[in-house]
């Protein structure tokens, strides 16, 4: 018995101790809910997301999120909303646009160079080649 | 050929070298504004002082004007507000927007330091404060007599700031007739 009410009062405990459930109209929407709140960065707490984040602000957003659910917006519509009022900054997989088209093509930049460079290499081997085949003929 | 190879570290590290460099000057606290050029959000709530009902409507005013978020909860506001006073002095609009704040501790708080806005709108739940993206009071805002904002700065607004960041535009905005 002792053991029991032991085993009842950590049982209570976490359910005392959990954040208020949230309830959606779509059984869909929760899934969704969880995977949004974990794609968005913290805006005043660096290197959270909002999943993790207790910032008041934090808190703010995820409500949003759940409103902007319940209104039927898809998940790309709900980042660009909340992008649109605290920059693209939140979004931790920002769109190909004026500011991450350099860091996306510098890679690619890089890697066409590195095979000009290899390739016009071989070329110039082959030429000095034939040239001395030439001569020891 | 073979002299290229010799050079290229040197790129490589200079290149690598001018990045980190500049990142030394970043501020990894400073968002991008995602709200200059835009107008000025619609909301409907009350003033702080009068509980009168108030729109986005009512605030385009004939001249531009600040839009300072603050609260008494927000201990940089206590260090930033003899400069708003003095702004207000010099004869610069300053709105208030009390952010999440209760009304009694804000209207004591304006009766003991000096009240430097035109009228403060009270969000109480922050709704106001979410739609212009606020993440860190205080922040100014300069708002021209259109409604569109055109300057922010999230942080204490000083002497140095405002000379710096805001003096400038302002004045050009206000030397501006239609």
């Amino acid at each position: 018995m002792k053991k029991f009410t032991f085993f009842l009062t950590f049982v209570f405990s976490v359910h005392l101790n959990a954040e208020k459930l949230i309830e959606f109209s779509d059984v869909t929407y929760l899934e969704r809910y969880q995977k949004l709140i974990k794609e968005l960065r913290c805006p005043k707490c660096q290197n959270q997301n909002i999943a993790d984040s207790n910032s008041p602000i934090s808190k703010d957003l995820r409500k949003e999120i759940t409103i902007l659910l319940e209104r039927g917006l898809d998940d790309d519509q709900i980042k660009i909303e909340l992008a649109s009022r605290y920059s693209d900054f939140i979004l931790y997989d920002p769109k190909f646009g004026k500011q991450t088209y350099f860091l996306w093509l510098t890679p690619l930049l890089i890697f066409l160079f590195g095979f000009w460079f290899i390739f016009s290499m071989f070329v110039k081997r082959e030429v000095n080649q034939a040239k001395q085949e030439d001569k020891h003929q | 050929m073979r002299k290229i190879f010799l050079i290229f570290p040197l790129i490589l590290f200079i290149t690598i070298t001018i990045f980190l460099y500049k990142g030394l000057e970043n501020d990894p606290s400073h968002l991008p504004s995602a709200l200059i050029g835009k107008n000025l959000p619609q909301f409907e709530l009350e003033t702080l002082l009068d509980r009168e009902q108030i729109t986005d409507k009512d605030i385009l005013l004939d001249e531009p004007f600040l839009l300072n978020v603050w609260a008494t909860w927000c201990y940089a506001c206590r260090l930033e507000h003899a400069m708003l006073n003095e702004l207000a002095t010099e004869g610069i609009i300053i709105v208030g927007l009390n952010y999440k704040d209760d009304r009694n501790l804000a209207n004591d708080w304006l009766n003991q330091r000096g009240n430097p806005y035109l009228f403060s709108i009270f969000d109480s739940n922050g709704s106001l404060g979410f739609d212009l993206g606020v993440y860190g009071a205080p922040e100014t805002y300069l708002v021209d007599r259109k409604g569109v904002i055109r300057h922010k700065r999230v942080g204490i607004v000083d002497e140095h700031i405002w000379l710096s960041e805001f003096q400038e535009l302002y004045l050009s905005l206000k030397g501006q007739n239609e």
